[in-house]
Protein backbone atom coordinates (compact mmCIF):
# COMPACT_ATOMS: atom_id res chain seq x y z
CA UNK A 1 0.00 0.00 0.00
CA UNK A 2 3.18 2.21 0.18
CA UNK A 3 2.37 3.39 -3.57
CA UNK A 4 -0.94 5.55 -2.33
CA UNK A 5 1.47 7.16 0.50
CA UNK A 6 3.81 8.18 -3.03
CA UNK A 7 0.29 10.12 -4.44
CA UNK A 8 0.71 12.24 -1.68
CA UNK A 9 3.93 13.24 -1.63
CA UNK A 10 3.49 13.08 -5.65
CA UNK A 11 1.01 15.80 -5.39
CA UNK A 12 2.50 17.57 -2.42
CA UNK A 13 5.41 18.07 -4.44
CA UNK A 14 3.32 19.35 -7.45
CA UNK A 15 0.80 21.56 -5.47
CA UNK A 16 4.02 23.41 -3.78
CA UNK A 17 5.32 24.33 -6.95
CA UNK A 18 2.03 25.15 -8.32
CA UNK A 19 2.37 27.40 -5.35
CA UNK A 20 5.40 28.89 -6.30
CA UNK A 21 4.53 29.68 -9.19
CA UNK A 22 1.15 31.35 -8.01
CA UNK A 23 3.63 33.25 -5.51
CA UNK A 24 6.05 34.63 -8.71
CA UNK A 25 2.65 35.49 -10.54
CA UNK A 26 1.55 37.59 -7.82
CA UNK A 27 4.53 39.25 -7.29
CA UNK A 28 4.88 40.11 -10.76
CA UNK A 29 1.24 41.43 -11.25
CA UNK A 30 1.72 43.65 -8.04
CA UNK A 31 5.12 44.89 -9.29
CA UNK A 32 3.78 45.54 -13.02
CA UNK A 33 2.66 49.22 -12.54
CA UNK A 34 5.79 49.93 -10.08
CA UNK A 35 8.12 52.84 -12.11
CA UNK A 36 11.84 53.27 -11.78
CA UNK A 37 14.75 55.66 -13.10
CA UNK A 38 17.08 53.28 -14.29
CA UNK A 39 17.66 49.88 -15.86
CA UNK A 40 19.06 48.50 -12.96
CA UNK A 41 16.39 48.94 -10.38
CA UNK A 42 14.30 48.00 -12.59
CA UNK A 43 11.33 45.28 -11.59
CA UNK A 44 12.09 41.91 -14.02
CA UNK A 45 9.18 39.78 -14.50
CA UNK A 46 9.78 36.10 -12.49
CA UNK A 47 9.00 32.92 -13.92
CA UNK A 48 9.61 29.71 -11.77
CA UNK A 49 11.13 26.83 -13.41
CA UNK A 50 9.79 23.03 -13.20
CA UNK A 51 11.81 19.37 -13.53
CA UNK A 52 10.52 16.25 -13.14
CA UNK A 53 13.88 15.53 -11.53
CA UNK A 54 14.66 14.75 -14.67
CA UNK A 55 17.24 12.11 -14.55
CA UNK A 56 15.56 10.23 -12.29
CA UNK A 57 12.76 10.45 -14.65
CA UNK A 58 14.62 9.21 -17.77
CA UNK A 59 15.96 6.10 -15.83
CA UNK A 60 12.41 5.76 -15.02
CA UNK A 61 11.66 3.18 -17.65
CA UNK A 62 13.63 0.74 -15.40
CA UNK A 63 12.48 1.15 -12.43
CA UNK A 64 8.80 1.78 -10.92
CA UNK A 65 9.93 5.31 -9.15
CA UNK A 66 7.68 7.83 -10.00
CA UNK A 67 8.40 11.03 -9.95
CA UNK A 68 6.88 14.58 -8.17
CA UNK A 69 7.84 18.16 -9.26
CA UNK A 70 10.79 19.95 -8.31
CA UNK A 71 11.31 23.82 -8.47
CA UNK A 72 14.79 24.10 -10.10
CA UNK A 73 14.93 27.98 -9.37
CA UNK A 74 13.32 31.21 -10.31
CA UNK A 75 14.69 33.18 -13.40
CA UNK A 76 14.33 36.60 -13.96
CA UNK A 77 13.50 37.43 -17.94
CA UNK A 78 15.46 38.90 -20.10
CA UNK A 79 13.10 40.55 -22.41
CA UNK A 80 13.51 44.32 -22.62
CA UNK A 81 12.22 46.93 -20.27
CA UNK A 82 9.55 48.94 -21.17
CA UNK A 83 11.38 52.34 -21.98
CA UNK A 84 9.40 55.30 -21.69
CA UNK A 85 9.71 58.70 -22.56
CA UNK A 86 8.31 61.19 -19.99
CA UNK A 87 10.10 63.91 -19.21
CA UNK A 88 7.64 65.29 -16.53
CA UNK A 89 7.43 62.39 -14.54
CA UNK A 90 9.14 62.51 -10.94
CA UNK A 91 10.96 59.71 -11.49
CA UNK A 92 12.27 60.44 -15.20
CA UNK A 93 16.16 59.98 -15.52
CA UNK A 94 18.23 63.11 -16.31
CA UNK A 95 17.47 62.31 -20.18
CA UNK A 96 13.69 62.20 -19.29
CA UNK A 97 13.32 58.32 -19.68
CA UNK A 98 10.77 56.21 -16.88
CA UNK A 99 11.85 52.47 -17.06
CA UNK A 100 8.49 49.88 -16.59
CA UNK A 101 9.16 46.09 -15.81
CA UNK A 102 8.74 43.67 -18.21
CA UNK A 103 5.71 42.15 -16.52
CA UNK A 104 3.20 40.81 -19.60
CA UNK A 105 -0.27 40.93 -17.66
CA UNK A 106 -2.37 39.12 -20.10
CA UNK A 107 0.11 36.59 -20.15
CA UNK A 108 0.82 36.64 -15.61
CA UNK A 109 -3.10 36.10 -15.60
CA UNK A 110 -3.27 33.04 -17.80
CA UNK A 111 0.09 31.75 -15.88
CA UNK A 112 -2.60 32.08 -12.38
CA UNK A 113 -5.49 30.17 -14.12
CA UNK A 114 -3.28 27.89 -14.95
CA UNK A 115 -1.83 27.26 -11.87
CA UNK A 116 -4.53 27.75 -9.49
CA UNK A 117 -6.11 25.21 -11.80
CA UNK A 118 -3.41 22.46 -11.65
CA UNK A 119 -3.51 23.17 -7.73
CA UNK A 120 -6.60 22.09 -7.61
CA UNK A 121 -6.73 19.34 -9.96
CA UNK A 122 -3.10 17.50 -7.69
CA UNK A 123 -5.80 18.36 -4.41
CA UNK A 124 -8.35 16.29 -6.07
CA UNK A 125 -5.92 13.53 -6.45
CA UNK A 126 -4.56 13.55 -2.79
CA UNK A 127 -8.20 13.58 -2.02
CA UNK A 128 -9.23 10.47 -3.85
CA UNK A 129 -5.83 8.39 -2.73
CA UNK A 130 -6.92 9.72 0.98
CA UNK A 131 -10.70 7.41 0.07
CA UNK A 132 -8.82 4.92 -1.07
CA UNK A 133 -6.68 4.27 1.58
CA UNK A 134 -9.51 4.57 3.90
CA UNK A 135 -11.27 2.23 1.93
CA UNK A 136 -8.55 -0.24 2.09
CA UNK A 137 -8.29 -0.03 5.83
CA UNK A 138 -12.24 -0.88 6.17
CA UNK A 139 -12.35 -4.25 3.89
CA UNK A 140 -13.89 -6.76 5.55
CA UNK A 141 -15.69 -4.43 7.91
CA UNK A 142 -19.80 -4.40 8.58
CA UNK A 143 -21.95 -7.33 8.63
CA UNK B 1 -13.82 -29.37 3.12
CA UNK B 2 -11.30 -26.32 3.67
CA UNK B 3 -11.89 -23.22 2.74
CA UNK B 4 -9.22 -21.37 0.59
CA UNK B 5 -9.08 -17.68 1.06
CA UNK B 6 -6.66 -17.40 -2.35
CA UNK B 7 -9.59 -19.36 -4.40
CA UNK B 8 -12.31 -17.34 -2.41
CA UNK B 9 -10.43 -13.80 -3.46
CA UNK B 10 -9.38 -15.05 -6.92
CA UNK B 11 -7.43 -12.23 -8.27
CA UNK B 12 -8.92 -9.39 -6.69
CA UNK B 13 -5.68 -8.51 -4.21
CA UNK B 14 -3.18 -8.46 -7.10
CA UNK B 15 -5.99 -6.28 -8.62
CA UNK B 16 -5.95 -3.90 -5.76
CA UNK B 17 -1.93 -3.57 -5.21
CA UNK B 18 -1.87 -2.58 -9.21
CA UNK B 19 -4.72 -0.47 -8.97
CA UNK B 20 -2.85 1.33 -6.16
CA UNK B 21 0.58 1.21 -8.16
CA UNK B 22 -1.46 2.66 -11.08
CA UNK B 23 -2.87 5.36 -9.01
CA UNK B 24 1.37 6.35 -8.37
CA UNK B 25 2.02 6.36 -11.97
CA UNK B 26 -0.82 8.47 -13.20
CA UNK B 27 -0.31 10.87 -9.79
CA UNK B 28 3.04 11.34 -11.22
CA UNK B 29 1.66 12.03 -14.97
CA UNK B 30 -1.18 14.40 -13.47
CA UNK B 31 1.95 16.42 -11.14
CA UNK B 32 4.26 16.83 -14.06
CA UNK B 33 1.21 18.50 -16.55
CA UNK B 34 3.27 21.62 -16.46
CA UNK B 35 6.63 20.11 -16.10
CA UNK B 36 8.73 20.90 -19.51
CA UNK B 37 10.38 17.52 -21.02
CA UNK B 38 7.94 15.31 -19.16
CA UNK B 39 6.96 12.26 -20.85
CA UNK B 40 3.44 10.50 -19.50
CA UNK B 41 4.18 7.04 -18.77
CA UNK B 42 1.70 4.14 -17.81
CA UNK B 43 1.10 0.08 -17.61
CA UNK B 44 -0.75 -2.47 -19.25
CA UNK B 45 -3.15 -3.51 -16.54
CA UNK B 46 -3.85 -6.55 -17.59
CA UNK B 47 -0.56 -7.50 -18.59
CA UNK B 48 0.69 -6.57 -15.36
CA UNK B 49 -2.30 -8.83 -13.37
CA UNK B 50 -1.74 -11.94 -15.41
CA UNK B 51 2.10 -11.30 -14.63
CA UNK B 52 1.12 -10.77 -10.66
CA UNK B 53 -0.64 -14.12 -10.75
CA UNK B 54 2.71 -16.07 -11.66
CA UNK B 55 5.17 -13.91 -8.86
CA UNK B 56 8.53 -13.09 -11.36
CA UNK B 57 10.18 -12.16 -8.15
CA UNK B 58 13.33 -14.76 -7.97
CA UNK B 59 16.12 -15.33 -5.62
CA UNK B 60 18.84 -17.34 -4.88
CA UNK B 61 19.42 -19.15 -2.23
CA UNK B 62 22.17 -18.48 0.54
CA UNK B 63 24.01 -21.24 1.73
CA UNK B 64 26.97 -19.96 3.19
CA UNK B 65 27.22 -15.86 4.97
CA UNK B 66 29.96 -15.31 2.29
CA UNK B 67 27.24 -15.99 -0.34
CA UNK B 68 26.20 -12.48 -2.40
CA UNK B 69 22.38 -12.13 -1.81
CA UNK B 70 20.87 -11.94 -5.62
CA UNK B 71 16.85 -11.24 -5.92
CA UNK B 72 15.66 -10.37 -9.48
CA UNK B 73 12.51 -8.95 -10.75
CA UNK B 74 11.15 -8.56 -13.77
CA UNK B 75 10.43 -5.39 -15.28
CA UNK B 76 6.68 -4.33 -14.49
CA UNK B 77 5.94 -2.67 -18.22
CA UNK B 78 6.29 0.73 -17.46
CA UNK B 79 5.76 2.51 -20.81
CA UNK B 80 5.53 5.78 -22.08
CA UNK B 81 2.17 6.89 -23.19
CA UNK B 82 1.68 7.47 -27.31
CA UNK B 83 0.83 11.09 -27.10
CA UNK B 84 -2.37 12.17 -29.13
CA UNK B 85 -1.06 15.66 -30.07
CA UNK B 86 1.50 16.67 -31.46
CA UNK B 87 4.43 18.14 -29.22
CA UNK B 88 3.71 21.54 -27.62
CA UNK B 89 6.99 22.64 -27.52
CA UNK B 90 8.62 21.97 -24.25
CA UNK B 91 8.33 18.54 -24.89
CA UNK B 92 5.40 17.50 -22.12
CA UNK B 93 3.10 14.55 -23.33
CA UNK B 94 0.91 14.59 -20.73
CA UNK B 95 -2.78 15.12 -21.63
CA UNK B 96 -4.25 16.43 -18.27
CA UNK B 97 -8.27 15.22 -19.25
CA UNK B 98 -7.45 11.76 -19.96
CA UNK B 99 -4.66 11.29 -17.20
CA UNK B 100 -7.83 12.48 -14.99
CA UNK B 101 -10.09 10.45 -16.75
CA UNK B 102 -8.07 6.94 -16.32
CA UNK B 103 -7.22 7.99 -12.52
CA UNK B 104 -11.01 8.24 -11.98
CA UNK B 105 -11.54 4.41 -13.50
CA UNK B 106 -8.81 3.25 -12.08
CA UNK B 107 -10.26 4.59 -8.19
CA UNK B 108 -13.54 2.95 -9.93
CA UNK B 109 -12.80 -0.14 -10.34
CA UNK B 110 -10.31 -0.11 -7.47
CA UNK B 111 -13.54 0.39 -5.30
CA UNK B 112 -15.04 -2.55 -7.14
CA UNK B 113 -12.57 -4.94 -6.19
CA UNK B 114 -12.25 -3.66 -2.52
CA UNK B 115 -16.23 -4.24 -2.09
CA UNK B 116 -15.35 -7.19 -3.31
CA UNK B 117 -13.04 -8.72 -0.91
CA UNK B 118 -15.93 -7.51 1.85
CA UNK B 119 -18.65 -8.98 0.35
CA UNK B 120 -16.56 -12.54 0.20
CA UNK B 121 -15.23 -12.11 3.88
CA UNK B 122 -18.89 -11.73 4.95
CA UNK B 123 -19.78 -14.73 2.90
CA UNK B 124 -17.00 -16.58 4.51
CA UNK B 125 -17.50 -15.42 8.12
CA UNK B 126 -21.31 -16.30 7.32
CA UNK B 127 -19.96 -20.17 6.32
CA UNK B 128 -17.97 -20.47 9.18
CA UNK B 129 -20.70 -19.19 11.67
CA UNK B 130 -22.69 -21.51 10.04
CA UNK B 131 -25.56 -19.00 9.69
CA UNK B 132 -25.74 -18.57 14.26
CA UNK B 133 -25.80 -14.81 14.13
Amino acid sequence: MSSLFNVFDISGSAMSAQSVRLNTTASNLSNANSVSSSVDETYRSRQPVFAAEMSRAQNNMDNTENVGVKVLGIVESDKPLQVEFNPNHPMADKNGYIYKPNVNVMEEMANMISASRSYQTNIQIADAAKKMLSRTLRIGQGQ
Amino acid sequence: MAISFDKAFGVHPQAIQLRTERSEVLASNIANADTPGYKAKDFNFSEALSGARHRYTTSLERTNDKHISVSSQMNDGLQFRTPNQPDTGDGNTVDLQAERNEFLQNQVRFNASVQFMTDKISSLKKAIKGGQP
